[in-house]
């Protein structure tokens, strides 16, 4: 049987998706190469094709139209999309910005008009074309790439939890951020990165986006009167990685 | 000479980000040599508005996601540096290895799996699995030790998360350091083997010499990386120094007739930042075996070739080494200490800079008093190298017209030479266009 034709694009983000493929070490990524055939990844490699693919990648999220049809012909020709990171699912830290309106006039001044600069309110790629399964996380979490792969390699559904960071942390018997006098959002952030922030002392910024249905109003709750957050801090607390996961979210 | 000769490469690959190489030439005359930047544009310097200090590295750390741990350092800098943050001895030593992680890291990438493949007549590293398996391999080994050195410091590489204002959120114990230092000894054979390589292709590197301003980190305690102050060097040697804080003075973005693009110049039209640039500042401060390599290479002080910037990359590759490993050993022998972290001591307006691998990065914010972000600015050194790229093509192209080289050998020899420079066109915080072709 020929192996499965992959594909990798990208669009608006930073491309570090793209690089924690190469940081696999030497035994993973050349048995992973037994599995499938790479036969676009323009990060790394001049080779380009038009013929159909099996699994399509996509890292980047949607930020400016004229995108639009290069998605459409990605999702033309692939069997699979998979949304690769979270700019590509929820737009993560690129939706940012979703919420004012200046930025363009901050960043660019009296050039900010000019047609190239482009950028509309900053999406998910599903809000373009339909995706088959999301590889989550700011980055992604590279071992749940190789779960996912080897999961569609077998004809199996790929599991992805949805459910908080909290249960991984009770899991290992992380002391909570709260009970340290700190803040986290892991009690409505996605889980499946095994949660290592809060275990290296740090709050959990829901880089891998929201679990489904967020109990947004009592994070802000707690953010506020467990942690001590000024009152608009913990309203615009889960800008950062979420804001298009908010209920305020246009 | 009747020539005619059309480039339209778009989305030139094996670069991080999205650039455009156009070139016209009608019956031997030029018409269009333009190096263009059409990535989509983000807004981070926006984005940080009205957010926590505490969370402005881990936005600006998604700029790129090759030298993330380089804008988190920068990013950090610049914020300590408004609130009056003056961190430890030891979380600066720290900082230095993660920053060395990163240089090896992103060079080993760069060197192997986007310049390489140029050199051996393949698009890419994926052939080359079967034809140089051992190499790849290799390739694939370095990649992956720099991968866990920077992530037992920095928590992982991409979007590194341990490091904060102030210092670390947690640290690695001597034990990690311990298996480290092992598995950093265990890849000498394979730094040396990567030497033997490049010496092998080195050959095959284009002629090409275009004098220019260098721009670079220098600090006087060693071949500066995390820490410095700004110094520039001149193709006749002469040097200046300038403040971090005096960045604007000597980036001095301007606009061009010609072009739409945001450029930046000092003392010459343009200037270049990256390993080629900290090499031409730094050699005397290079270690011996850094030194070693560079003259089996054939890299010397002040080099002018653009081309060389990957040479200089395999240079540091070694400094990066025995630079990491003299602090691992050292922090074997002494331990390391919990550290609470440095608190705000005023909220001000300050600016921090750090060399990533592609060169010299700025990072400026400004703080309320409740320590919430009132704007920032960054310049990054694609951004910086941006103009000379235009130079070099504008100088690059004549010549090889009267080499007489056919359309396809001139396309290469232009993807080369961007390619040399290791653009890293995602840091697209500023102005970085030139001209937006549809």
């Amino acid at each position: 049987m020929a192996k499965p034709k992959v594909a990798f694009f990208d669009f608006t983000c930073c491309e570090g998706c793209q690089i924690e493929f190469t940081n696999y070490g030497d035994p993973v990524f050349l048995e992973l190469l037994n599995h499938v055939d790479v036969v676009e990844f323009r990060e790394a490699m001049s080779e380009k094709t038009t013929e159909p693919i099996d699994v399509a990648f996509i890292e980047g999220s949607f930020s400016r139209e004229a995108d639009r049809p290069r998605l459409e012909e990605i999702r033309k020709r692939a069997k699979i999309v998979i949304a690769y990171g979270q700019c590509a699912s929820t737009a993560g830290i690129n939706a940012l910005k979703n919420h004012t309106a200046d930025y363009k006039k901050f960043v660019y001044g009296k050039d900010s008009e000019m047609p190239h600069l482009d950028s509309q309110k900053v999406l998910g790629i599903d809000k373009v074309i339909k995706v088959d399964y999301y590889a989550y996380g700011c980055p992604v979490n590279k071992y749940e790439v190789l779960q996912i792969v080897s999961h569609l390699l077998h004809g199996k559904e790929p599991v992805i939890p949805n459910y908080p960071v909290c249960v991984e942390c009770k899991r290992q018997e992380t002391i909570c951020r709260y009970d340290v006098g700190d803040y986290c959002l892991g009690q409505t952030a996605r889980a499946g990165c095994g949660a290592p922030c809060p275990a290296d002392g740090i709050p959990c910024e829901a880089c891998r986006g929201f679990v489904d249905k967020p109990n947004h109003d009592a994070l802000v709750k707690v953010l506020s009167k467990r942690a001590g957050m000024p009152k608009g801090w913990a309203e615009d607390k889960s800008r950062m990685f979420t804001a298009n996961q908010r209920g305020d979210a246009k | 000479m009747s020539k005619t000769i059309s480039i339209a490469v778009h989305h030139l690959t094996r670069v991080e980000g999205h650039g455009n190489i156009e070139v016209d030439v009608k019956n031997g005359k030029i018409l269009k040599c333009e190096w263009q930047v059409p990535e989509a544009p983000r807004f981070f310097e926006a984005m940080v508005r009205g957010r926590h200090y505490s969370e402005v590295a881990r936005i600006t750390s998604r700029i790129c996601g090759i030298c993330s741990i380089g804008h988190t350092l920068a990013s950090l800098k610049a914020t300590e540096a408004a609130l009056g943050i003056q961190v430890t001895p030891q979380t600066f030593k720290l900082r230095e290895l993660m920053k060395h992680a990163e240089n090896f890291d992103s060079h080993v990438l760069h060197v192997y799996f986007l310049a390489a493949p140029d050199f051996l007549g393949a698009p890419s590293v994926f052939p080359l699995v079967a034809t140089h398996g051992t190499v790849v391999a290799r390739a694939l080994r370095l990649k992956r030790i720099a991968h866990e050195w920077g992530s037992l410091i920095a928590g992982r590489t991409t979007h590194p998360t341990k490091a904060v204002p102030g210092g670390f959120a947690s640290l690695p114990t001597v034990k990690e350091l311990v298996e480290l230092k092992e598995k950093m000894l265990a890849a000498v054979p394979d730094l040396e083997e990567t030497l033997k390589t490049i010496k092998a292709l080195a050959p095959a590197i284009p002629a090409f010499n275009r004098p220019t301003e260098y721009m670079a980190l220098h600090c006087k305690d060693g071949y500066a990386l995390y820490d410095g102050e700004i110094q520039t060097v001149l193709p006749d040697g002469d040097k200046k120094i300038y403040k971090v804080s005096d960045y604007r003075k000597c980036t001095n973005e301007f606009m061009t007739a010609v072009s739409t693009a945001k450029f930046t110049k000092n003392r010459m039209d343009s200037y270049a930042a990256g390993a080629l640039a900290r090499f031409n500042n730094n050699y005397d401060q290079l270690l011996p075996a850094a030194k070693k390599v560079a003259a089996e290479l054939g890299l010397k002080a002040i080099c002018t070739n653009p081309y060389m910037n990957t040479v200089a990359q395999v240079v540091e590759i070694v400094e990066s080494f025995h630079q990491s490993l003299a602090i691992v050993e050292e922090f074997i022998k002494t331990g390391l200490k919990d550290e609470p972290l440095v608190k705000p001591t005023k909220y001000s307006k300050g600016a921090g800079a750090t060399e990533v691998p592609r060169g010299i990065l700025f990072h400026e914010y400004e703080y309320d008093k409740d320590g919430m972000c009132l704007g920032g600015n960054c310049i990054i050194p694609t951004n910086q190298n941006h103009a000379n790229i235009q130079k070099d093509f504008e100088a690059l192209v004549p010549k090889l017209l009267e080499e007489g080289v056919d359309e396809k050998k001139m396309e290469l020899r232009l993807e080369m030479l961007v390619r040399a420079y290791d653009p890293c066109i995602s840091c697209s915080t500023h102005f970085l266009d030139v001209k937006f072709i549809r």
